[in-house]
Parts: structure tokens; sequence; C-alpha cells
């Protein structure tokens, strides 16, 4: 038995969804680190966070409808990922949280409370690109899955080199990511400041990139299973940051904004890539791979779902794109003494 | 403690955590939707203040509302894997649709309503707000499809040891979900209605001097809010009976615990009032009676006679075995939870119902004698936290009811959790999630009664003064 259209069409659509997420939310996260670590008074960082202030919720949305889709399509996936990463995604839903309500609290608050909120913010935005890049960095590696799809791994399954470099490259990602966005989105010496730190972190990026290639041609199967589509996305990953590093010297701020998410997009294709046609790699024998065909959901599920996708996506991206143009606008500087 | 009784210990807190919310942002959203809808129609700027007055509110419970959801999403994989693989073909999809088409309006219009006034035309203005009620408004109903599925399953068969889905048009006619959506939803706008009218109260009563324009917003706050309340709390004693009835026939056993019948009555069914249902024996003791009523209630018609707890067991005993999976099973649920509950639910719903009546009399036109009397005001104001306690009774009777199935009839919460996570690791989610509630609450909480230091007239200039600089104002880029 071989996976169905519907099934790798689903498949596909998973890795979508997540790109949204990372593409959209990742810069969320970019600017949120930037809150503490950009921004050197109040009124910037009132600045930088205004720059997501409309948008960061319906970001988020991509995360949501990317699980609720994992869930529908792929019950056995969801059951085995979410089941088996327990405590880092107990970890990236207290980052979410924490994240989550700090917009609207930061503005509530008193201005001696604001920086609470402001180092919340930070700390939130960075646990979630952290562990999401240690989840899926040791998925790829593989996790101790028994022949019942449980995973019953031990600190080194989730915690080991290959990951951490993942997460901190993930990042690191998110953060040049989000610095583009604040290139593009302000006016004013804070524009101009995250501009000089994307030249200087590219660099960085730079080095990450090729351990975290080296890693990946020792620690995985995926160059043995998919060498030419693994060779490729990487040869992307590479090639995109390098395109948005040459384009924060041009200038062009908005084709850096592009191309950071690009690269954002080749790293979840290279995973799902080098997943295919499994879900989920077990450590302890091929045997208990989670496969395509058998983890997804009935045929009928999947129809019913593909016709609302066909149908719904496109008016989300329709009204999605409408709200940014509604908001394309840069933001400046608050006026000393501005409430919020 | 083991996983099981952690997990559900969980699940318990962190929907009801989320529930507290839920029924806040549905129900606020609606009203200030009106609000503005009235804005738009008279042109009143009164109107205009009181709609961004009370949209602000509701940002702050919209923030904690969307962070407890996540949770509820990730925990059926995190919590309950066996359960996301027996139910995941049918379950997911709702969750994913509402994704899809209520999260992302929600989200979206939130961000293009608040960041908008005075830079689109009233009327889109008003149409952003609208989309935002709508987004709570399916959301609700997807997510309660699957719930009604695990009340009631329909349109599923059994393959390879997992649920899947055969007839998606059958989830969603579920009747079930007919009953559950109305009584939800009438709750979430009852909700809102009966808060925001319990603050504009709590302002009247704190401000030592006030405005007139801002004492105007008040009253018509507290009289809107009064006829809403009228309304809903009418339209949910309508709901709330066609549930209960069709609970008689589709869960007995929930019926019998909510009315407290231990063994089955004549014809003539009485109600019970007060008592306490023995959790040992399943006898009920202390109980006033009140003749014939149940029997009225349950079918109404003066006779027909309803089946006690203990012939439901032994009948669900036949039906499903007195053993699933190697567990001893009886079918009895918490009765006195179930049974109290349920009172305080119908008891609420009484007292919102006189209050908005007499509190209706009290401020029709030229006769506005509810504002001077501040013990009225007080009564108002402490009536805006009943509605979170009505909405965990009935949710408590709903969930609790349908112990010990996850799925009624084909699932058990025992065969639900995932068996890879160990105790160790639920503990410490629930003190994680514990400490993050309280926190969350004590915050929300606080930063509420900070905001509405503000009133409506000084907020809306302070706003005006902010936009000089903001991100839309000409000088400003
Ligand atoms: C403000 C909220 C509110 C109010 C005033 C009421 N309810 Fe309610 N009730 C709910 C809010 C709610 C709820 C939280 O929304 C529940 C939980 C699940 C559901 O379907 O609605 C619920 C559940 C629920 C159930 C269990 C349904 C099931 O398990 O299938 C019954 C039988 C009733 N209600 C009946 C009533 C009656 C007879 C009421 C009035 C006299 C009443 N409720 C007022
Ligand atoms: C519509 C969405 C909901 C779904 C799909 C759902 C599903 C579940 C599941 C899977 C369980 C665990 C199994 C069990 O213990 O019975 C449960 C239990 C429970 N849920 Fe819900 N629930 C929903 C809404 C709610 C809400 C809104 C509340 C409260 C405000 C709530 C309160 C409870 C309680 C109190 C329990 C019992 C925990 C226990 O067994 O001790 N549920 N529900
Ligand atoms: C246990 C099952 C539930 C799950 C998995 C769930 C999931 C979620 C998620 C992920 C969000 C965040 C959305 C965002 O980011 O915009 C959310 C918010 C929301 N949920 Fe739930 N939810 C559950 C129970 C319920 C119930 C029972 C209702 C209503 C009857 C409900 C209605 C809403 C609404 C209206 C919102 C948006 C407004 C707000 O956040 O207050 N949910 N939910």
């Amino acid at each position: 038995m071989s996976a169905s259209v519907l099934q790798i069409l689903w498949f596909i659509l998973l890795a979508v969804l997540f790109s949204g997420f990372f593409f959209l939310d990742g810069f969320d996260f970019g600017v949120g680190m930037a809150v503490k670590t950009l921004a050197y008074n109040d009124a910037e960082r009132t600045q930088i966070v205004r720059t997501i202030g409309p948008v960061w919720d319906g970001n988020e949305v991509w995360l949501i409808t990317a699980g609720g889709a994992m869930f529908a399509s792929f019950p056995y996936w969801y059951a085995t990922l979410f089941s088996g990463y327990y405590i880092i995604l107990l970890i990236i839903l207290v980052g979410l949280i924490i994240r989550g309500v700090s917009f609207e609290f930061r503005s509530k608050s008193s201005a001696a409370h604001r920086h609470i909120w402001d180092n919340i913010m930070a700390i939130g935005s960075f646990l979630v690109p952290f562990f999401f890049g240690i989840m899926f960095i040791s998925m790829i590696k593989g996790m101790p899955i028994d022949a019942n799809g449980n995973i019953y791994g031990h600190f080194f399954d989730y915690i080991n080199w290959f990951s951490v470099v993942g997460g901190v490259a993930l990042t690191l990602l998110c953060y040049l990511h989000g610095l583009n966005y604040i290139t593009l989105k302000t006016k004013g010496v804070i524009s101009d400041r995250a501009q000089n730190y994307a030249h200087a972190l590219y660099w960085v990026l730079y080095v990450g990139e090729v351990i975290f290639a080296l890693l990946l041609f020792f620690q995985t199967d995926f160059l043995k299973v998919h060498p030419i589509l693994t060779l490729i996305c990487l040869a992307l990953i590479v090639g995109f940051s390098v395109a948005a590093h040459v384009s924060t010297f041009k200038n062009k701020q908005g084709i850096a904004l592009t191309f950071s998410g690009l690269t954002l997009i080749s790293l979840v294709a290279l995973i799902f890539c080098g997943l295919f046609p499994r879900v989920m790699i077990s450590s302890i024998s091929s045997k208990y791979d989670l496969m395509i065909q058998s983890a997804s959901s009935s045929n009928y599920t999947l129809v019913v779902m593909t016709i609302a996708t066909v149908i719904l996506v496109p008016c989300v991206l329709a009204y999605t794109i409408w709200a940014y143009w509604i908001f394309r606008k840069r933001i400046a500087m608050p006026k000393i003494g501005e409430v919020k | 403690m083991n996983v099981l009784s952690l997990a559900r210990f969980q699940f318990a807190m962190t929907t009801i955590f989320h529930f507290f919310f839920v029924p806040f942002t549905i129900g606020t959203i609606f009203v200030v939707a009106i609000m503005e809808s009235m804005y738009v129609h008279t042109g009143n700027p009164n109107y205009r203040k009181m709609t961004k007055f009370w949209g602000n509110v509701f940002l702050l419970t919209f923030a904690v509302g969307v962070v407890t959801g996540l949770i509820q999403e990730f925990q059926f994989g995190m919590n309950w894997s066996d359960y996301s693989r027996f139910m995941g073909d049918i379950f997911g999809a709702p969750l994913a649709f509402e994704a899809l088409l209520s999260f992302f309006i929600e989200s979206t219009f939130i961000g293009l309503w608040l960041f908008t006034w005075d830079r689109v035309k009233k009327g889109l203005h008003l149409f952003f707000a609208w989309m935002i009620v709508f987004g709570t408004l399916t959301s609700a109903l997807w997510i309660l499809t699957a719930n009604s599925f695990m009340q009631h399953p329909v349109g599923f068969s059994i393959r390879g040891g997992r649920a899947v889905m055969v007839d998606f048009g059958a989830l969603l006619s579920n009747r079930q979900l007919l009953y559950e959506y109305t009584h939800v939803i009438f709750g979430a706008l009852l909700t809102g209605a009966t808060i925001l009218t319990g603050l504009a109260a709590f302002q009247l009563l704190k401000k030592r001097s006030i405005s007139d324009v801002n004492k105007k917003i008040y009253h018509k706050t507290i009289r809107l809010g009064l006829v809403l309340m009228l309304i809903f709390s009418s339209c949910e004693f309508v709901a709330g009976d066609f549930q209960m009835r069709y609970l008689v026939h589709e869960q007995p056993m929930k019926f019998a615990a909510a009315e407290g019948v231990t063994t089955t009555t004549g014809e003539k069914a009485p109600w019970t009032v007060v008592g306490y249902v023995d959790p040992k024996t399943h006898d009920i003791k202390g109980n006033i009676d009140i003749p014939d009523v149940l029997s009225i209630l349950s079918y109404h018609k003066t006779t027909g006679a309803v089946t006690g707890m203990k012939e439901v067991n032994k009948q669900l005993e036949k039906r499903y075995g007195t053993k699933i999976d190697n567990h001893k099973m009886d079918y009895y649920v918490p009765a006195n939870t179930l049974f109290w509950s349920f009172r305080v639910m119908c008891g609420f719903a009484a007292l919102l119902f006189l209050v908005s009546i007499v509190g209706l009399i009290m401020t029709r036109k030229g006769k506005e004698s509810l504002y001077s009397h501040r013990w009225c005001l007080w009564v108002l104001a402490i009536l805006t936290f009943s509605p979170f306690i009505v909405n965990t009774a009935g949710w408590l009777i709903t969930e609790l009811g349908r112990y010990p199935w996850t799925v009624y009839g084909l699932f058990t919460i025992a065969q639900s959790v995932s068996p890879s996570v160990s105790a160790t690791s639920l503990l410490i989610s629930n003190i994680v999630y514990f400490s993050l509630f309280t926190i969350l609450a004590i915050v929300m909480i606080a930063l509420t009664v900070r905001f509405l230091r503000n009133d409506p007239e000084e907020w809306e200039k302070a706003g005006d003064e902010k936009r000089a600089t903001d991100p839309f104002a000409k000088g400003a880029f």
C-alpha cells in the first residue's frame, strides 16, 4: 500500500501551513526579541511593538491551523508528536502565552510596569522558535518510537548537539527576519540600527548554516534517502540567506524581508522533503516509522478537508493581504510622554 | 496521584479557565457591535465613546481567551493521545475549520477594527465589528460540533479500532448540536450583557464626581444591557428546557443525576428542590419535593415516570457490560455536583431574568429611579460575577454527566489518556498552568480595574491626542 494523492497533498499542505507560520510569525518572534536587544528606550520599544500590533494574532493562527490540520489529516502523527514532546511543547506553550498577553498588558500597564511586559515579550519570543527548532531537528534525527507509536525518550533524545544547533539557527533566522521587518516598517534611527545589526549577524548565520549542514549529513539519513532534494533545499537556504544579506546592503528592504522569509520556508521544505514518505522516524527500528499512508485520516475526512481548504484559504489570503495593505505605512517614533 | 486523574484535573482546569473568557468575549463584542451600530445609525458621538470604551475591556479578555485556547488545542495530543488516535478522523476537521474560518477572521478583523477608527468609512468600520462577531459565533459552532459528537456520536463508523467519519452532514445536523449551540450562545450573550451592565454600575458607584456625558453613557449602557439581559435570559429558559427534555432520552443518567432521581418515580414524578445523594448507596437524603413538577418539566405533561439512577445504571450495565478493557465499570456519575450545579445554573437564570425586568421598570423613560438607589446599582455590580459561575456550572453538568465516557458509548476516559506521558510531566504541567492562570487572572483583573479609572469621554480625548503621532497620522512619516 502506498500513499494516495490526497494523503500526499495533505502532507504538502501541512508543510505550507508551517511555512506560513514561520514566514509570518517568524518576524513577530524576531520583533519580540528586538524589543529588548535593539531598542534603547521606551519610545523605541513602543515603536517596534507597533509594527506588529495589528497583525501578530493573525500570524499566530497559522500555527493553530497547522496544529488543527495535523490533528485532522494525520491524527497518529499529531498524537505521537504532541505526547512525545510533552515538556518541549509545554515550554513552547508558555512562551506563546506570555508573549500573547504581553501586547495587550503592556499597553494597559503603567509606565513603571511596562518594562516587565517588555521582558516577558522578549523571553516568550525567544522560547518559541528556539524550542520549535529543538523539536523539529531532534524529530528528523529520529526518536525512540515503539510499535504502538509512543515515544519513551530520555533527555538526550531531545537535547543534543544537533537539536541545539537547530534551535539556535531557527532563532537566529527569526531574529534576522524580524530585523528586516523592522527596517522595512519603521523610520528613523531604529530602522538604520536594525539594518546594521542584520549586516553583522548574517556572518554569524553562515557559520551556523555550515555546522548545521555538516550535522545533518552525519546525524540524519536525509542525504541517503533523498540526496538531490536535500542538497537543493540546503543550497536554497544558503542562497536565500546570501540574497537577503546582499539586499540589506543594497537597502532593498522589502526584498531582504522576502528572502529571509524564503530562507525559513526552505528550512521547512528541507524537513518535509527529508521525512517523505515518513512523518516520524523511529530510532528503534525503521519498522516503527510512522508513514504517510498509515498515519493519516480516512479518505472521506481528507476529501471534506480538501473542499473546505480550497474554498477558505483563498479568502483568508485575500483579506490578510488586504489588512497588510491597509497597515502598509511605516511606523514613526512616538513622542515622549505619549500613552501606550 | 495517577496519570489519569492528573490529566482530568488539567482538562477541567484549563477548559474552565478558557471558558471564563470565551463567553465574555462572544458576549461583549456582540454588545459592543450593537453600540457601534447605534452610533452609525444615529450619529450620536456618545455611542461612539461608549463603543470605544467597552471595546477596550473586550480586548483584555480576548487576549487571555486566545492564549488559553492554545492550550486546549495542544492538550488533546499531549494528554489524550489515544483519544486523538481514536477520534482524530472526526475531531480534527471541526478544529481545523475553526482555525481556517473563524480564528483568521477574528484576529485579522480585530486588528483592523482596533487600529482604523477614523481611517476608514464609518460603515466599513462597523463591518469590521460584525465580522469579529461572526468569527466568534462560528468558532463556537465548530468546537461545539466536536463536543456534540462526543455527547452524542453520529455519522461515523468504527474501522480498524478507530472512529471514522462517514457523513459530515450528520455531524452538523446533530440534534445535540442544535440544542447545545443555541444554549451556549444565548448563555454567552447573556454573559456579555450582564458584565457590561455590572461594570457600568460599578463605574457609577465608584466615581465621586462624574461629567454629564459620562453619566449618560453609563446609564445608556445599563439600559441597553438590561434589555439584552431580558431577551437572552428568556431565550436561555427555552433553550435549557429543550436541552433538558432531550437528555431524558439521550443521556438518562445525566438527567437523573441533575434532578436527583435515585429510584424510578411513579407516573406523577415529584421535583426535588434540595437534597443530598449518598455517593455509596445512591440514595437521596434530606430532600424537599414538590409533587408532579418533574413530570411537567420533563414531558410538558402532568404524568410521566422518570427513570432513577439505579435503574439507569442497570440498563447501561446490560448494554455496555460491567467490564471494559479489564476495568470494572459502573455508570454512576458524580450526582451531587450535577444536582447542585443544575440548581445554581437555573437559580441564576431566574435571578438575572427577574433583575432585568425590575431594572427595566426602574429605568424607564422619565422615571429613572434605579440610578439614585445605590443598593440597586450594587445588585447589578455584584451580578457581574454571576455568569462565570453559571457557565462553569453548565459545563460541569455536561462534561461530568458524560462520565465514564469521553465519547458517549464508544470510548472511555481511561482509554483516552496518553500512555507515554509520565505522572511527573503531568504534575509539572499542572503546576505551570495553575501558576500561569493565577497570575493571568490577577493581572487581568488589576488591569481592568486600572483601565476603569478612565471614563469614556476622557478616554476618547486621550486617544485623539495619541493619534497625532500614531502610525497613520500625516505628520508621523
Ligand atoms: C449564562 C449561562 C447559562 C444559563 C443562564 C443557563 N445555562 Fe444551562 N448551560 C450553560 C449556560 C447557561 C452552558 C455553560 O453554556 C452549558 C454547558 C454546555 C452547554 O450545552 O451549555 C449549559 C448546560 C446545560 C445543560 C446540560 C446539557 C447537556 O449536557 O447536554 C442543561 C440541561 C441546561 N444547561 C439547562 C439549563 C436550564 C434549564 C436553564 C435555565 C433555567 C439554564 N440551563 C440556564
Ligand atoms: C467544546 C469543547 C469541549 C470538548 C471537546 C471537551 C472535551 C472534554 C474531554 C476530552 C474531557 C476529558 C475526559 C473526561 O474527563 O471526561 C473533558 C472533561 C471535562 N471538561 Fe470538557 N470539553 C469541552 C468544553 C468544556 C468546557 C468549556 C468546560 C468548562 C467550562 C469543560 C469542562 C470539563 C470538565 C469539568 C471535565 C471533567 C474533568 C474530569 O473528568 O474530572 N469542558 N471534556
Ligand atoms: C476544548 C476545546 C477547545 C479548543 C481546542 C479551543 C481552541 C481555541 C484556540 C486555539 C483559541 C485561540 C484562537 C486565536 O488565537 O484567535 C480559542 C479561542 C476561542 N475559543 Fe476556544 N477552544 C475550545 C473550547 C471552546 C468552547 C467550548 C468555545 C465556545 C463555545 C470556544 C470558543 C472560542 C472563542 C469564541 C475564541 C476566541 C475568543 C477568545 O479567545 O476569547 N472554545 N479556542
